[in-house]
């Protein structure tokens, strides 16, 4: 009962928030320096005078905002993103068929980087002090200084271009033709880089903060008592560190998910894989605001669920939220 | 406290690589009087192959050292710029939602989550791109996406320092609630944000590059992140034009993480400590 | 006295460089008996701790012990191998700490952790330890123990989660137990159920038990034997009776008379001229009311009404939650009551708006109770007095010359003004919050626990100043507290709150010889020692 009106309030709050997101985009696309009919159809050349007057008309851009935005955001509601002059094709539906893409890169990088991260953060936590510890951290540090576009450049340029391992451009073999599981090892192989480089800047986060939390639990006086009971370094770190150490960090990964998605668009650019961050790069060059605002509102929306997702989590790991005493 | 901060290997490290950057950033007209984007030679020349052009030359034979520098201007300007007006947006909001609780709070933070539920590098791209890169516009957009997490940091600070006695000391003396937060709270939570402030110029620089590199920064000026995307096309035959301008990022921004750990561990001595035992 | 079951020889541990003396302990030797209780007596840095520490084993790092032995069924423990020591922990030797709420882990049912001791040591099947458990639980007089073994920390009180650690003390009949200040942190009342708990299980097991402590109430009411200790070193150690009844070391003397005991003062004559008065105070704090959470209500003080005299000490006392921190605060207006009024000098200090307050503020001052959170580190101390005079209007240059005038009569001297918090101890920061509500010529000063955070025998300087200030300028002070003990030593009148109403009110000879109320007498019951000072002193 409890935990399910949780999910209720959170989905509305989710709601509200894209409901207040497709304001802002609306008034962002009229913010848009110029005519907002000439922007709609995009600097695509393409558009003579009696198209932008059709667009006017379609559009109602004739009429008071209010009625614009109220149009805009129903027309959102109901997945309609608008169109895309520039491919010819609504936004809703060029962003559904680049979504699976983006949804599979986003979720293996979130995976990869909060396993990994964590175990690395504990693996330091628990050697600190130690060589391997200054190693691991001075890692970690490097790549959180290191931008996304840059490392995975670098990976292509490596991996990809001088040791010929792994593909190192989009999603599978272009007319290789495969189906099945070929197929889904095919795409499995292009994955590797593209996730790995997005992953690994939020691994050094993650595995940071696992670090710092692990540390900083283990002072805690009930690690004390622990101790006191007769249990292990190792018993101790497992059962009562790990546990209490890990719920900031769930708390940050819902976060940095919001970053995740957004470096996906830069990712995506390097290695032309086929998602939605890929569709805003391209649409970038056309000024297709359209498309780009489409992007963007399905881009939040994903973070809302990443967020959602940490959220039933953190539900879950602890125990003290949502009983009463 | 300075005596624990430069007792600190790291954050010496960084403090040199910084000082560094910051006389290259400052010296580049003096040093390329010509500026960024004349062609000095014939394209595509290697690092350390001709005399007086020390990093080669980039696809269209323009002086990769002095893009460099002159990209150094851009980082440092817009890094510390865009954090500065990131500070001015996030501690009064912070301040005032943690000191003034209720309805100020929940309206403050509804705010700043919202804001932080949008994917802030996909926010940045669409402000830029909708007012048109500038370095105006990339400032301001870097600092519209960064300033949430400086809103909720200040709040939990001036939360926590709130419940402290002395404000209720203050309080009975008759202090106005103005007064109390600017002269008594504020000053006790200066630490975290000057720590926090160091961090975000890093994350400033990593921001705008990627915007650069997206082939959304200012027409006008040179940097690090529009060099890096200039030369993506021809990194199989010439890896090191890319190579180069991001080894720049990773050391200036390697070397702003180093000073904030530092400093983190000079202003924090009890976090510190309970971090490193 | 019987083979001792642990004897310590001439343990020094050594500090980290940089500290602020090279040795925690220094030389100490001590023994323990079967079925003993020895208890380790000190203020705050006498090592009292890091002894117990040393033995279990869990010194912090950088701590270490550099010489002597313990030696315990045979073994030198505090030369074993580590994972020796693991094993002796929680089998052998159990400990139970001071602070229950943060010592269990918050996110592990109650039943899990005590479990978790057998599991450690590789006892029984899985429902082995779940039934031993959940005997254990009753055995420490727990109620509901099938809800418990399912319980979180958070879900129960602090007496509670002490009963909880001293059950996983007890799970494999340990030959000694180490009990760390283990009911500090609990009110009187709890603190003297814990005491009587940690008797019968001693008398039940035959363990026994090293107890630190700084109170020797609590000493009177459990030790068969007293070490005192006084930065690192014993300097004073024998049979309870004898410590407590004869000291010999000229410190035990100094902390023994520091202690408030039950030595009531004469009664003084008083005004009738109203400082302070209450009238039907409530403040009802409501919790939940989310979207489908019922709204709780508690009414912290319930229709109080009290009157303060001018010149006269009014202690307030309590319990934890008894509403009187509460009644102190709205009496200062930090807190706006929900009804009834708050007269000082004829000002309804509870009506005003917060306009006219700021005017009226002077008039009622607060002593703190945290020392060290009761003055801005980034503040000298002369802004810190002076900040409220100079908003009323007095000119800076006389704010300050009365600020350095105060610091002399609180003993610090004039040049403490130019100094910054952290330069000062615990006792001498609270010299400064009282000269702090001095500088405003209040007509009452509220001293909120303000003596709680200190050790006796600073406590007891603080006392003589307080008590040396009330003669001198004829200082009207609600002094809460919730020690009986320090309530008696400088008080005029008590009124006694629980649950946010007012039992019972009346002269500190008529509370303590003739209380009326049988909640008055519960409390005084409860408080450690009781007993002994009234053998000791009360009848003197």
């Amino acid at each position: 009962m409890q935990v399910l009106t949780a999910i209720v309030g959170r989905l509305v709050k989710a709601f509200l928030t894209l409901l207040a997101i497709a304001i802002l985009n609306f008034f962002l696309l009229h913010a848009a320096p110029g005519d907002p009919a000439v922007v709609l159809a995009g600097e695509a050349g393409a558009a003579d005078e009696q198209m932008i007057e059709q667009l006017r008309e379609r559009f109602g851009l004739d009429q008071p905002l209010y009625v614009q935005l109220g149009k805009y955001v129903w027309g959102i509601l109901q997945f309609d993103l608008g169109y895309s002059f520039r491919q010819g094709a609504p936004v809703s539906e060029l962003i559904a068929d680049r979504l699976p893409a983006t949804l599979l890169l986003t979720m293996t990088a979130f995976g990869i980087s909060l396993v990994c991260g964590i175990a690395v953060g504990v693996a330091a936590a628990a050697r600190v002090g130690k060589p391997s510890d200054t190693i691991l951290t001075t890692l970690a540090l490097l790549f959180y200084a290191t931008p996304l576009y840059w490392l995975a450049l670098m990976a292509v340029l490596v991996f990809s271009v001088w040791l010929g391992w792994l593909p190192g451009f989009g999603y599978e073999t272009v007319g290789a033709n495969y189906t099945g599981l070929e197929r889904m090892l095919d795409i499995l192989k292009h994955l590797i880089l593209p996730a790995l480089t997005l992953g690994l800047f939020f691994m050094s986060v993650y595995m940071r903060m696992t670090r710092a939390s692990m540390l900083e639990v283990s002072q805690l006086d009930f690690v004390k008592t622990a101790k006191a009971k007769g249990l292990s370094g190792p018993a101790i770190r497992r059962r009562h560190i790990l546990r209490n150490a890990i719920l900031p960090v769930v708390t940050l990964a819902g976060l940095q998910a919001g970053q995740l998605v957004g470096g996906a668009v830069l990712t995506e650019t390097v290695f032309a894989w086929p998602g939605i961050g890929r569709l805003m790069f391209e649409s970038l060059a056309a000024r297709d605001y359209n498309t780009i605002l489409g992007v963007f509102i399905v881009s939040a929306a994903m973070v809302i669920f990443f967020n959602i997702v940490t959220d039933l989590v953190y539900r879950i790991v602890d125990p003290r939220i949502g009983a009463t005493a | 406290m300075w005596k624990r901060f430069f007792s600190n290997i790291g954050a010496l490290i960084g403090v040199a690589i910084l000082v560094t950057v910051i006389a290259v950033a400052l010296l580049a007209p003096v040093i390329y009087p010509q500026g960024p984007w004349q062609m000095v030679q014939r394209p595509f020349l290697p690092p350390f192959t001709v005399d007086g052009l020390p990093l080669g030359t980039d696809t269209l034979g323009r002086d990769v050292a002095a893009q460099l520098a002159y990209g150094a201007r851009v980082s440092l300007l817009v890094g510390l710029v865009s954090t500065i007006v990131a500070l001015l947006i996030g501690v009064p909001l912070g301040a005032a939602a943690g000191f003034y609780g209720n309805m100020v709070d929940e309206g403050a933070m509804r705010f700043t989550e919202f804001f932080q539920t949008i994917p802030n590098f996909a926010l940045a791209i669409v402000l830029v791109a909708i007012f048109q890169p500038s370095l105006a516009s990339i400032t301001l957009a870097i600092a519209i996406v960064s300033w949430p997490p400086v809103a909720r940091l200040v709040r939990a600070e001036v939360m926590s320092v709130r419940k402290r006695e002395f404000v209720d000391a203050a309080r009975v003396a008759g202090l106005t609630p103005r007064r109390i937060l600017i002269a008594q709270v504020l000053p006790n939570t200066v630490s975290p944000i000057i720590v926090m402030a160091s961090l975000m110029v890093a994350t400033a620089i990593l921001l705008e590059s990627s915007l650069s590199f997206l082939g959304l920064g200012d027409p006008n000026a040179m940097s690090w992140g529009y060099m890096i995307g200039a030369a993506r096309t021809v990194i199989r035959s010439a890896w090191w034009l890319s190579f180069i301008p991001g080894v720049a990022i990773v050391v200036t921004v390697l070397a702003l993480n180093l000073i904030g750990e530092g400093l983190n561990d000079a202003l924090n001595p009890h976090l510190a400590r309970k971090a490193r035992a | 006295m019987s083979d001792p079951v642990l004897s310590v020889e001439d343990l020094t541990i050594g500090l980290p460089e940089g500290a602020d003396r090279a040795h925690a302990v220094e030389d100490v030797s001590l023994a323990l008996a079967k079925g003993e209780i020895l208890c380790v007596v000190g203020e705050s840095g006498s090592g009292k701790s890091m002894t117990a520490n040393a033995l279990m084993g869990l010194l912090p790092p950088g701590v270490t012990v550099r010489t002597g032995r313990a030696m315990f069924e045979g073994r030198d423990i505090l030369s074993l191998p580590e994972p020796q020591k693991q094993a002796m922990r929680g089998e052998r030797i159990a400990m139970i700490f001071q602070e229950p709420m943060t010592a269990l882990n918050p996110l592990m049912r109650i039943g899990e952790q005590i479990a978790e001791v057998y599991a450690a040591h590789d006892r029984y099947s899985t429902s082995e330890r779940k039934k031993r458990a959940l005997d254990l639980i009753r055995e420490v007089g727990l109620p509901d123990p099938e809800k418990i073994v399912r319980a979180y920390p958070f879900q129960l009180s602090g007496g509670q989660r002490q009963r909880a650690m001293i059950a996983m003390a007890l799970a494999l009949e340990p030959t000694i137990l180490i009990a760390d200040e283990p009911t500090t942190a609990l009110d009187v009342t709890t603190q003297a159920q814990i005491l009587r708990l940690i008797l019968d299980l001693r008398d039940r097991h035959g363990m026994a038990v090293m107890f630190i402590t700084h109170d020797f109430g609590v000493v009177a009411e459990i030790a068969d034997q007293v070490i005192v200790m006084r930065e690192g070193q014993i300097v004073e150690r024998g049979a309870a009776a004898t410590v407590l009844g004869a000291p010999e070391h000229p410190y035990t003397r100094r902390l023994l008379d520091a202690i408030p005991t039950g030595r009531l003062p004469e009664a003084r004559q008083l005004g009738t001229v109203p400082a302070l008065e209450i009238k039907d105070l409530r403040k009802v704090y409501r919790t939940g009311g989310g979207f489908f959470k019922p709204v709780r209500e508690v009414r912290a003080v319930d229709d109080v009404s009290l009157t303060v005299a001018r010149g006269e000490v009014l202690g307030l006392v309590g319990e934890s939650g008894s509403g009187k921190s509460t009644l102190g605060r709205a009496a200062v207006r930090l807190i706006t009551p929900d009804a009834g009024q708050v007269l000082v000098g004829g000002t309804d200090i509870a009506a005003l708006s917060e306009e006219e307050l700021r005017k009226e503020r002077h008039k009622v001052q607060m002593v703190f109770q945290d020392p060290y959170a009761s003055l801005n580190p980034r503040q000298r101390i002369i802004g810190a007095i002076t900040d409220g005079p100079i908003t009323r209007g007095v000119p800076r240059k006389e704010a300050e010359a009365r600020a350095r005038e105060l610091l002399e009569i609180v003993g610090l001297g004039a040049d403490a003004a130019t100094r910054f918090p952290h330069e000062f101890s615990g006792g001498q920061r609270q010299r400064i919050g009282i000269a702090r509500a001095l500088a405003m010529d209040p007509e009452l000063i509220v001293a909120d626990e303000a003596v709680s955070a200190l050790d006796v025998s600073i406590q007891a300087q603080v006392l003589d100043l307080l008590r040396d200030l009330r003669q001198r300028m004829e200082l009207s002070i609600l002094f809460i507290t919730h020690d009986l003990r320090v309530a008696a030593q400088l008080c005029d009148r008590i009124a006694v709150m629980q649950k946010g109403k007012l039992v019972e009110i009346g002269t500190v000879h008529e509370i303590f010889q003739s209380p009326q109320k049988e909640y008055t007498r519960q409390l005084l019951a409860a408080v450690p020692g009781a007993e002994w000072n009234r053998e000791g002193s009360l009848t003197a």
